[in-house]
């Protein structure tokens, strides 16, 4: 299949066509911005923190989820996109309950890393606090709906590759939040292998592991994108034989 | 030249920003030859003075004693920087508000709780104890606030990039591994 050349930031990329622009501006070192983007699991475009401007097209697209297409030109880093991320940083800080100093995940998470990235030193909303609890029902892990940013990695992860379909969302705006088997205490989700997979992947210290302190997430994050690369490479062996 | 007249706060905060102020070991002397400290928790100054160039808030709004202070400081200072996470956004002190009422909080911790240490509650009426306002506040919803130096605490690296801009009359500018909260 012929392939398309396109340029992201001024740099000229060869790409394959179905590949994303965010997969094709990694291959020349311009890494865009994202928490729900995760290599190994389907792609949503629901943080649209990788918005990205496309030369021709009136709006800003999500990155992770425009295909590439021959001579497009995108820019990825201009003023307006980065107060647009800024702004959205800033309203997922305000939504949740994001104490890092007191969060497992502190040192360890992406929410925080972007936002000092992006140069979000403080919060501009205040909605009222949400009243979701959190489930530790679950005798190795827990949920704090407080720090979750809906990115929804967990809920493709367990249900693509570990193929268990525990988790969902329900409730709507501020309420949204994960539930289990449509809505049973974790712990008691028939569906759930126990896996961590869910854990692995969380961008912040949303789901973590019971017994775990403040900056102790020890999981990897790569363990589900290095999962499905390895069933890739298996499979192509297969097709071989 | 004359010495910058500099003030910190100390609202609701567990003084671990102050401390780690104090972290910045020897350069305080250097930076004791170019200010005046004229308030401070490490000060025994008992009102918040007139014409402060820089002012630094550690802790966040929780009570009526804090709310009056903080109007003080920034009528009377020219530079006013939220110093630390709990001034930034809330952070921990803000913990309480998805709980709602304190007056409920008050109550649990000082007259229900299992260990009833005092068995009555502290009234604010009486004028020793300030009352919890119904929501923490960051500083910035509370007055206009000039620059932000997030971390919990910041680090002494931190507050003293911060400090030397202020001093030189310009905005800080933290690098984004230096600007992370927490």
């Amino acid at each position: 299949m012929p392939g398309v050349s396109l340029r992201i930031d001024d740099n000229e990329v060869d790409a394959s066509p179905g590949e994303s622009v965010m997969q094709a501006a990694v291959r020349v070192g311009v890494k865009v911005p994202g928490l729900c983007q995760m290599d190994g699991v389907s792609v949503v475009g629901a943080c649209r923190l990788c918005m990205v401007e496309v030369a021709g097209t009136p709006r800003p697209r999500p990155a992770c989820a425009t295909p590439v297409a021959e001579a497009m030109d995108v820019h990825t880093d201009t003023e307006q996109l980065r107060e647009h991320r800024k702004v959205l940083l800033e309203m997922l800080f305000a939504e949740g309950q994001h104490v890092c100093a007191v969060c497992v995940a502190n040192g360890a998470c992406e929410l925080q890393t972007l936002a000092a990235q992006v140069g979000v030193d403080h919060a501009n909303f205040t909605p009222p606090p949400s009243r979701l609890t959190m489930d530790l029902s679950h005798p190795r892990f827990g949920y704090d709906p407080s720090r979750c940013v809906l990115c929804t990695r967990c809920v493709r992860a367990c249900a693509e590759v570990e193929g268990a379909f525990t988790w969902g969302v329900a409730g709507r705006g501020r309420e949204a939040h994960l539930v289990a088997d449509l809505g049973r205490p974790w712990g008691e989700a028939e569906s759930c292998t126990s896996c961590g997979k869910c854990v692995s992947v969380c961008p912040t210290g949303a789901m973590f592991e019971k017994g775990t302190s403040v900056g102790q997430r020890r999981v990897k994050r790569a363990l589900v994108s290095t999962l499905t690369s390895r069933r890739e490479r298996e499979s192509a062996r297969e097709v071989l034989k | 030249m004359s010495k910058a007249r500099v003030a910190t706060v100390w609202l609701a905060g567990c003084s671990g920003c102050h401390m780690s102020f104090l972290d910045l070991d020897e350069w305080l002397i250097e930076l004791s030859q170019l200010v005046d400290l004229v308030y401070s928790p490490i000060a025994d100054v008992k009102a918040f003075p007139e014409n402060v160039d820089v002012t630094l808030v550690e802790g966040a709004v929780a009570n009526t004693d804090n709310l009056e202070l903080l109007k003080e400081v920034r009528e009377r200072s020219k530079v006013v920087v939220a110093f630390g996470d709990c001034a930034v956004h809330g952070n921990t002190s803000a913990m309480r508000n998805p709980l709602g009422d304190p007056g409920e909080l008050v109550a649990e911790a000082y007259r229900d709780a299992v260990t009833k240490l005092h068995g009555e509650l502290p009234n604010p009426e009486n004028g020793v104890v300030p009352a919890l306002l119904p929501r923490v506040l960051p500083a910035h919803e509370v007055v206009h606030i000039d620059a932000f130096l997030p971390g919990c605490p910041p680090s002494a690296e931190r507050i003293r990039i911060a400090v030397e801009a202020l001093l030189a009359g310009e905005s800080p500018e933290l690098a984004p591994e230096l600007r992370r909260f927490g």
